[in-house]
C-alpha cells in the first residue's frame, strides 16, 4: 500500500496556513506556572509583552508548555488529540502540556469547526509544522547562544542539546526565540519515532468532569446575567396571534417578557423562575400548514415511484442491465425523524452592548454563527466575540447557531446579559431534526454478478451531499445511477451524526446482505468480490479505497469470527466508508424471550494513524451503540405539526443494560490520519439487521426496528 | 420567599428559595455546585443524580421544602480531589466522551456500590440503567463500576 504520511494539501494553501499561525501565535516567556489547571490565559493578551511565535503554543520559563485547542470540543476529544499532534512536534513530555481551549480567532486559526469528522484530517499537517517550526526555533535560538550551527543542535523531550554535549531547556531560550525568523522548511518526524502519537492519553478534561467543575455551557455565568426561557410555538406551520403574561408577571424571579417574531423570552433571576413563568404563559397560536408523518409518507413514496429527481452519478447503462438482467431485487427502505438528544439541552450566553457582542456557549460552528449574529443585529462581525465552552454533545446540533441568535435577539431587545436555556421538551421540539428519508434501491443481478444498481433518495428538505454518490458500490458495479429528491417541509431539518449515511449505510448494507443470499453468495465474499471490481485511481470521483475497504471486512471477519457461529447466536455483517474512515463490523445477536438482543460487535476501522487510542477506541464503541440505539429505538413522527415525543419518557434511548460489548480493531497505519467521530455508525444499524435477519428470517425495512418488528410480529417471531 | 437550612456536602447554609424550587436549581443557581446536571426535569436521565442521606436520588423531583432534615450530598462533596474510589476507577478508565452525564453517573454509581459490594455484571448493568449517556460510554461506565466495586472491596 503507498504509504501517504501527508494529507493531500495544496502547498500554496500549506504555505498560507503557516503564514497565518506564525504571524498571531505566541509564546510567553514568564508564565512560570503555565502548567496548572487553574491558570487561564491572560484576559488581554493582546496588550501582554510577547513575542509572535506561534497561536497555538505558549512555553514558560520552566519549560512548560501551554497549547491551545483550536476547534470546538463536543466529546469526540480534539482537546486532547490536536495538541499531542503539536506536542509530538515539538517534541516535549506531555506530562508537561497544559491545554486551554482557545476562543474563536479568525486571524490566528482557520476553521474551528466541530463538523465532519474533519479537525483531525483538515488540521494534522497545521498542527505539526506547528510543533515543529517552534522546535526548530528553539533549536535556532540555542546555537545562536552557543555560536554554533544549528546543525550541531538537536531537541527532544524539551531538552536542546550541542554536539559537545551542553544543555538548555525549552524555557531557558524561548525568549530568544520567540523573536527569530519563522523558518520555512521544517523536518516533520517518521511516524515510527513517534512517542506521544500512538499512545494512550486521557482527556485533558477528565478531572475537572469527574468532580463537577464548570465546563460546560449550562455552567456559564456572568454577574448580572438573567435567565430567558423561551416559548415557541408548538406545532411547525403556527405563527403566535397574541399572549398574556399576567400570570408569568406575578412569577416571583421573572423580570421582563420580551416577544421577537413567533417566540415569547421569559428572563428571570434564575431558571426554576424562567421556567415556571414560561408555564403560565398563555399565548395564542394561528395554525398555517400543519404537517404529518403519514402526509410525508405519502408524498415520498411517490417521489420515490415518479421519474422526478435529479441524477448524481450514473455509470454504464442501466435500463440495459437491468432489461437483460436474469433476475431484479427492489426494495424501499424507510427512516423517520430523529431529535439530536445532546444531553446538554441547548443554551447560550450573549450580552450585547453598543460597544460590543459577547457571545459564550457550546457551538461547533463559532466564526459563522457569530457572523449570523452580527447579521441579524446589524453590526460588524469585529465586534462580535465568541468564548468556547465544552460540549454535552453535538451529533450536528450544535452546528446550527439558532440557539444563539435567539440568545443574541433576546439579549438585545431587553438590554441585559441572558442566558437563554432550553428545557428537554423545547431541545426535542423546537427543531432541526435527522430527515425522515426513504431509498428505494434495485440491482440487476446476471450469471451470479451484480450488473446494474439503481438507489433513489427521497428526503425531506434536502438530499446526500455531493461526496455520497461516489462512495460505494460506485465504481464497483458497471452500471449504476444514484438519483435524489426531496419534499420541502416547514419542518426544521438538518446534520445529525454521520448525515444521511447514518440511515443510507443500513439501507445499502441490508439490501447487500439479501443480494448476497439471492447469489448464493457469502456476505463477506460478495462485498470483497465486488470491491475486486473497482479499479483504483481510474476515477478520482470515487471517495473510498477499496483496498483498505478490503482490510477492513477481512479484518472484521477475522477477528469477529465470521464463519464460526455458536448455537444461539446469529451474525450479521456490513461495512462502511464515510468521513474519510474506513469501517466493517461484525454483529452477533441472540433471541431472548423471542426479541433480538445485541451481544457482541466487532469493528475493523482504518482511520490511518491513531493519535490517541484510548480516544480512538471510545469514539468507535459510542458511535457503534448510537448507530445500534437509533436503529432499533429511535421514533420521531409529527401529527398536526406537532412532534410524537417531548422528553425521554417517550422518547426511548439507548441504555445499559440494552448494550452489547464492542470491540474495536485499528488497522496499523503510517497513512494521515482521519477522523472518528462519525464514521463508526453508519454501519452499525445493517449489521444488527443482518443479525436479525439469519435469526428471524426477517429483512428489516424500515427504522425503529422495535416499531417494525411489533408491527410485523406474527411473521417474524412464535 | 422562605429560607431554608440545607446540610450540602457536609456544611449548614441557608439559602432563599420559594419552597417548590427543585434541588437541582438550588444547587446550581443558589449555591454555585453545578456538577450537578440538567438533563430532561423528570426523573428519566439521571444526570441530576445527588445522594440523600447516601442513596442515589434525582434532584430536579426533589422540592427544596421537602430537604431540611437530610444530608445531601453532591459530585463535589463525594470527595475533595477526585479520589472517591469511583472517580479514580473513572479517570482510570478514560470515561467520558462529552462528560455531561458523567458526574449523575458516579453519584448512582456509589451509591449502589454502597449496597451491593461485590455486584455481578447483570446487576451493575441494570443497576446504571436509569442514566443516560447520550455518547454511549456504556462499555467504559460498566468497567469503570467493576473496578470501583474491586477497589472498594
Amino acid at each position: 500500500m503507498k504509504k501517504q504520511i501527508k494529507n493531500t494539501f495544496s502547498r500554496r494553501g500549506f504555505i498560507r496556513t503557516s503564514a497565518l499561525a506564525s504571524g498571531g501565535m505566541l509564546i510567553g516567556f514568564n508564565f512560570l506556572t503555565a502548567c496548572k489547571d487553574e491558570v487561564k490565559p491572560p484576559v488581554d493578551i493582546a496588550n501582554l509583552n510577547f513575542n509572535d511565535f506561534n497561536a497555538y503554543i505558549k512555553i514558560a520559563d520552566n519549560g512548560y508548555v501551554t497549547i491551545f485547542s483550536p476547534n470546538p470540543e463536543i466529546g469526540q476529544g480534539v482537546k486532547t488529540s490536536m495538541p499531542m499532534i503539536v506536542a509530538e512536534e515539538l517534541d516535549v513530555p506531555w506530562e508537561h502540556v497544559h491545554v486551554e481551549q482557545a476562543g474563536l480567532d479568525t486571524d490566528k486559526y482557520r476553521g474551528q469547526v466541530a463538523g465532519g469528522s474533519q479537525s483531525i484530517r483538515q488540521n494534522w499537517d497545521v498542527l505539526r509544522q506547528t510543533g515543529a517550526t517552534a522546535k526548530q526555533m528553539l533549536v535556532n535560538a540555542a546555537a545562536a547562544k552557543w555560536q554554533i550551527d544549528a546543525s550541531e543542535v538537536s531537541a527532544k523531550d524539551g531538552i536542546i542539546t550541542s554536539k559537545s554535549g551542553e544543555t538548555l531547556g525549552y524555557g531557558d531560550v524561548v525568549k530568544e526565540a520567540a523573536a527569530l525568523e519563522v523558518p520555512e522548511n521544517v523536518t516533520l518526524k517518521e511516524p515510527k519515532d513517534f512517542k506521544i502519537i500512538g499512545n494512550d492519553a486521557l482527556n485533558v478534561d477528565l478531572n475537572k468532569i469527574v468532580t463537577g467543575k464548570p465546563l460546560f455551557g449550562l455552567d456559564y455565568k456572568k454577574d448580572g446575567m438573567l435567565i430567558a426561557s423561551v416559548m415557541r410555538p408548538p406545532a411547525f406551520g403556527q405563527t403566535l396571534k397574541g399572549f398574556d403574561d399576567t400570570e408569568t408577571r406575578k412569577i416571583n424571579g421573572v423580570i421582563d417578557v420580551v416577544q421577537f417574531g413567533d417566540k415569547i423570552a421569559v428572563l428571570a433571576k434564575n431558571t426554576w423562575s424562567a421556567m415556571k413563568g414560561k408555564k403560565v404563559l398563555k399565548a395564542n397560536w394561528e395554525d398555517n400548514a400543519l404537517e404529518s408523518t403519514e402526509k410525508h409518507n405519502e408524498l415520498l413514496l411517490g417521489l420515490l415511484n415518479s421519474s422526478e429527481g435529479e441524477v448524481r452519478r450514473e455509470d454504464g447503462n442501466v435500463d440495459k442491465a437491468f432489461a437483460e438482467a436474469d433476475r431484479i431485487i427492489d426494495r424501499i427502505y424507510e427512516s423517520p425523524f430523529l431529535p439530536h438528544n445532546c444531553m446538554e439541552p441547548m443554551n447560550f450566553y450573549a450580552d450585547v452592548t453598543s460597544d460590543k457582542i459577547q457571545l459564550a456557549g457550546p457551538i461547533q460552528t463559532p466564526e459563522g454563527t457569530a457572523n449570523r449574529v452580527a447579521n441579524l443585529l446589524n453590526r460588524a462581525p469585529e465586534e462580535v466575540e465568541v468564548e468556547l465552552t465544552r460540549m454535552g454533545g453535538g451529533f450536528g446540533r450544535r452546528l446550527y447557531g439558532d440557539f444563539a441568535l435567539e440568545a443574541a435577539e433576546i439579549s438585545n431587545k431587553a438590554g441585559k446579559p441572558v442566558k437563554l436555556v432550553y428545557s428537554r421538551e423545547d431541545d426535542m421540539n423546537a427543531g432541526i431534526f435527522r430527515p425522515a428519508i426513504k431509498y428505494r434501491i434495485s440491482a440487476a443481478l446476471k450469471d451470479g454478478k451484480v450488473t446494474g444498481y439503481k438507489l433513489k433518495e427521497a428526503a425531506i428538505n434536502s438530499n446526500m451531499y455531493g461526496l455520497i454518490p461516489n462512495f460505494f458500490p460506485a465504481g464497483a458495479i458497471p452500471n449504476l445511477k444514484i438519483e435524489s429528491a426531496n419534499y420541502q417541509s416547514n419542518i426544521t431539518t438538518g446534520a445529525w451524526r454521520a448525515p444521511y449515511t447514518n440511515f443510507l449505510a443500513f439501507a445499502e448494507q441490508s439490501f447487500f446482505d439479501e443480494v448476497a443470499e439471492a447469489l448464493n453468495q457469502d456476505p463477506v465474499q460478495l462485498r470483497l468480490d465486488l470491491l475486486d471490481n473497482v479499479d483504483e485511481g481510474a476515477d478520482d470521483r470515487i471517495e473510498y479505497s477499496a483496498s483498505r475497504m478490503k482490510e477492513v471486512i477481512k479484518l472484521a471477519a477475522e477477528k469477529g469470527d465470521w464463519n464460526n457461529t455458536p448455537e444461539g447466536i446469529y451474525k450479521g455483517f456490513s461495512a462502511y466508508y464515510s468521513h474519510n474512515t474506513h469501517v466493517a463490523e461484525v454483529t452477533e445477536i441472540s433471541i431472548q424471550n423471542g426479541k433480538p438482543k445485541v451481544e457482541r460487535v466487532t469493528a475493523a476501522v482504518d482511520c490511518g494513524i491513531v493519535i490517541n487510542p484510548t480516544g480512538a477506541n471510545n469514539q468507535v464503541v459510542g458511535g457503534v451503540l448510537d448507530g445500534i440505539g437509533h436503529a432499533m429505538y429511535g421514533d420521531f413522527t409529527f401529527d398536526a405539526g406537532k412532534p410524537s415525543a417531548s422528553n425521554f419518557d417517550t422518547y426511548r434511548l439507548i441504555r445499559m443494560n440494552e448494550t452489547p460489548k464492542v470491540a474495536v480493531h485499528f488497522i496499523d497505519s503510517e497513512i494521515a490520519p482521519t477522523g472518528l467521530g462519525e464514521p463508526g455508525l453508519p454501519p452499525a444499524g445493517g449489521a444488527v439487521a443482518n443479525a436479525i435477519k439469519a435469526a428471524t428470517g426477517k429483512r428489516l425495512l424500515k427504522q425503529p426496528f422495535t416499531k417494525y418488528l411489533a408491527e410485523t410480529e406474527s411473521e417474524v417471531i412464535g | 420567599m422562605p429560607v431554608y437550612n440545607l446540610m450540602v456536602n457536609g456544611k449548614s447554609l441557608s439559602v432563599q428559595a420559594e419552597p417548590d424550587t427543585p434541588l437541582l436549581w438550588v444547587l446550581r443557581d443558589e449555591l454555585n455546585l453545578v456538577g450537578t446536571k440538567f438533563g430532561c426535569g423528570i426523573g428519566q436521565c439521571g444526570a441530576c443524580t445527588v445522594h440523600i442521606d447516601g442513596t442515589a436520588t434525582r434532584s430536579c423531583l426533589l422540592q427544596i421544602s421537602s430537604l431540611e432534615e437530610v444530608k445531601i450530598t453532591t459530585i463535589e462533596g463525594l470527595s475533595e480531589d477526585g479520589s472517591h474510589p469511583v472517580q479514580v476507577a473513572w479517570k482510570e478508565n478514560d470515561v467520558p466522551q462529552c462528560g455531561y452525564c458523567q458526574a449523575g453517573q458516579i453519584m448512582t454509581a456509589a451509591s449502589f456500590l454502597n449496597t451491593n459490594t461485590t455486584p455481578s455484571q447483570s446487576e451493575i448493568r441494570e443497576a446504571m440503567s436509569g442514566n443516560l449517556c447520550r455518547c454511549a460510554s456504556y462499555n467504559r461506565i460498566e468497567k469503570a463500576v467493576a473496578d470501583a466495586a474491586e477497589k472498594l472491596a
